[in-house]
């Protein structure tokens, strides 16, 4: 076959993955920066460049520094709490446990229920009156509350929702971590007379450091992705206490129809993301042991 | 620091229905380098972990220094360990995995780093402190490893094939330094090893196991000369023994199916009664050619290997196989029919049911072969195959 004809072979074979490439990613992204440029087109008025105008917008809008600070809260209670259950979760069903096999499924199986259905279940759980923790603290004397619809209460509802989502998840990524290690390193330790927490601590959680770190960063992106129980739960509510960045986008473009304003806010959102997962991997790349 | 004696008492270790330790005891002197030898899956690993305490045992006692450990966990025990993998620390560099133990027991940092220095100066590894174990040579790994065992000062020291991953050159180079080291520290060694002739080289004493059980604890060269059951007759030597059954026929005993000459008249007293067959073992290297003009067992060669100074021959003696090890210059060629013939002292005969030593034909102390006590009073001739083996010595001498 001549060479040229390979040539062109080559690219066709290619064009169906490139086609749906550039259709679905790589041009709206482009087209998302360039939009934040740009006014939104309202009936007549056609969509003008305005520079930084969405910009300065948004350093002005009261509701995007309340929903920043939401999602920092979020994601720093989460992602540090969601670790820390795993890895505890983890070392325990890895474990000689009888019925380990069952316990190891309970905790996965959070991450297997599409969040949508879970936070429908959590619906239940937070009803005001007779739902399942009211009903619990009802024997104890407590008072009804209204987890979802308390301004103050809100946010910690989500967060435990997506902790208890999340950290099964992560669980599966720390046990297999912990199966690779080999058991010799702990007999060698114990015959040194090392402690179960020295062991962990001076062996274990250094050797978990990679997995720490992937996961770390996933449950950042997750922080910012996994949006889908607000809209079930509070819809962002009360008073956008509960709304989340992501949340907010979608409000922005697809109920208010600023979609020049959604696309400043998503430019945003990503440079941020961006930051945090460069940084976490240049900060804790040079402390992590890779085998 | 000195050794400490540890005595095993009808140790066992069963898993469900496995039984791993079936109820052993032996005796690891102080100051001795003892090597558990065995095929995998004999219960020497198990044992040793038994004694580390790594292990839970089912039963029997281990004693260190006269006191029962068997319930103490490993640090208790004063016992290091060195691992088959090394079990280094792959996130710690080699001082911080030597210094683990140190650490963890809270040892002062001035004491630390001067115990850290002598042992690295032991080791030869001052050079190589800094790094990672995944930056060091198999034989280096094995050194951090055995630097982590000796810098606990502890009295016994435990391995668990250490040398099995390393290359032949290295493994031997490991053995006369470990060898050298445990003399020089007096250390309590229990070392365990599937190769032999790292139990042969480096051992005090052996203890030979099979299937969870001992078979005969002694020292190297008494296993060598005089194994006790089949399986270790077996199993020390390379190439391994000849085991060959051996049938009463009207003359006396000859090899299953052979022509020539019987070996000998009557069974070992020691046999047990009406037995009407045993098994013989022969050394390759004790079994020679005939002298052209004496008597020998007729044997067909089925294959030659060739070893350089001599072959190992594999021929056909009656319904038995036999590898006889002959000197190169020996002109032996396939197909052919030789005559073999070997001292009697040679010979070491075992029950063929329990697999025990059978001796009392032939008292410890090989005695020439006219005090060989005979059920019948038969006059002691006609043995002559023993006989020619000697003669044919001098002849290949003149």
């Amino acid at each position: 076959m001549p060479r040229r004809i390979e040539w062109v072979y080559g690219w066709l074979l290619l064009t169906p993955a490139l086609f749906l490439l550039f259709a679905f990613t790589h041009v709206p992204a482009v087209k998302t920066v360039v939009d934040s440029f740009f006014s939104t087109a309202r009936g007549a008025r056609p969509s003008t460049f305005v520079g930084l105008d969405n910009y300065r917008l948004l350093m002005e809008d009261p509701v995007f520094w309340q929903v920043f600070s939401n999602n920092v809260w979020y994601a720093l209670i989460t992602i540090p709490v969601s670790i820390a259950l795993a890895i505890v979760m983890a070392l325990w069903v890895d474990g000689k446990l009888t019925g380990r096999g069952f316990v190891r499924m309970a905790y996965f199986a959070p991450t297997v229920l599409p969040l949508i259905a879970v936070a429908n279940i959590w619906m239940f759980f937070y009803t005001p009156g007779f739902g399942l923790i009211d009903q619990i603290r009802s024997l104890f004397g407590g008072a009804q509350v209204n987890w979802l619809g308390d301004p103050d209460l809100v946010l910690g509802a989500v967060i435990v929702v997506a902790i208890w989502k999340e950290a099964g998840f992560f669980m599966i990524f720390y046990l297999a971590a912990l199966q690779s290690i080999p058991p010799s390193l702990r007999e060698a330790a114990a015959i040194e007379g090392a402690s179960r927490w020295t062991f962990f601590r001076r062996v274990t959680f250094p050797l978990l450091m990679p997995t720490t770190l992937f996961v770390s960063i996933n449950a950042v992106i997750n922080s910012v992705r996994l949006v889908d129980h607000i809209f079930v739960m509070t819809e962002g509510g009360p008073d956008n206490h509960s709304s989340l960045l992501l949340f907010y986008i979608y409000e922005t473009a697809f109920k208010f129809w600023d979609t020049a304003y959604a696309a400043t806010l998503t430019v945003v959102v990503l440079a941020i993301l961006s930051v945090l997962a460069i940084g976490q991997f240049y900060l804790v790349d040079k402390k992590v042991h890779y085998r | 620091m000195s050794g400490a004696e540890i005595e095993i008492r009808a140790l066992a270790k069963r898993w469900g229905e496995t039984t791993a330790v079936d109820g052993i005891s032996f005796t690891a002197e102080a100051g001795r380098f003892t090597v558990l030898l065995g095929p995998s899956g004999c219960g020497k690993s198990t044992t040793l972990r038994l004694i580390a305490g790594l292990e839970e045992a089912s039963g029997g006692q281990v004693l260190i220094d006269g006191q029962d450990v068997t319930r103490a966990p490993p640090d208790k025990r004063q016992i290091a360990m060195v691992f088959q993998s090394y079990a280094l620390f792959p996130h710690l560099n080699v001082a911080e995995n030597i210094l683990f133990g140190l650490k963890v027991r809270k040892v002062p940092a001035a004491e630390r780093a001067q115990r850290l220095e002598r042992v690295a100066a032991l080791l030869g590894l001052s050079q190589l402190l800094e790094r990672k174990p995944s930056q060091l040579s198999g034989g280096q790994q094995q050194r951090v490893a055995l630097g982590r065992a000796i810098i606990a000062e502890k009295p016994i020291c435990l391995m668990d094939e250490p040398l099995s991953n390393l290359d032949a050159k290295l493994r031997h180079e490991m053995r006369i330094e470990l060898r050298a080291l445990q003399r020089q520290l007096g250390l309590t060694m229990v070392y365990v090893t599937h190769d032999q002739a790292e139990a042969l080289s480096m051992a005090d004493r052996i203890v030979v196991m099979n299937q969870g059980r001992i078979e005969q604890t002694a020292e190297p060269k008494a296993l060598y000369d005089r194994p006790a059951t089949a399986f270790t007759a077996r199993f020390i030597g390379t190439p391994p023994m000849n085991l060959m059954r051996l049938e009463r026929a009207a003359d006396g005993w000859r090899v299953a199916g052979a022509g020539g000459p019987a070996l000998f008249d009557a069974a070992p007293a020691d046999a047990p009664a009406g037995a009407d067959g045993l098994l013989m073992g022969l050394r390759p290297e004790d079994v020679d050619l005939a002298a052209p003009d004496a008597p020998g067992q007729p044997a067909l060669v089925d294959s030659i290997e060739y070893l350089g100074a001599d072959n190992l021959v594999e021929c056909r003696l009656g319904a038995e196989r036999l590898v006889a090890r002959v000197a190169h210059r020996r002109a032996v060629a396939k197909g052919e029919t030789i005559r073999l013939a070997w001292p009697a002292a040679a010979e070491h005969l075992f029950d063929p049911g329990s697999g025990r030593r059978l001796d009392a034909r032939r008292p410890a102390d090989p005695a020439p072969r006219t005090a060989r006590p005979t059920v019948d009073g038969a006059p002691q001739d006609g043995l002559s195959p023993r006989k020619t083996a000697k003669e044919h010595e001098s002849h290949d001498d003149a």
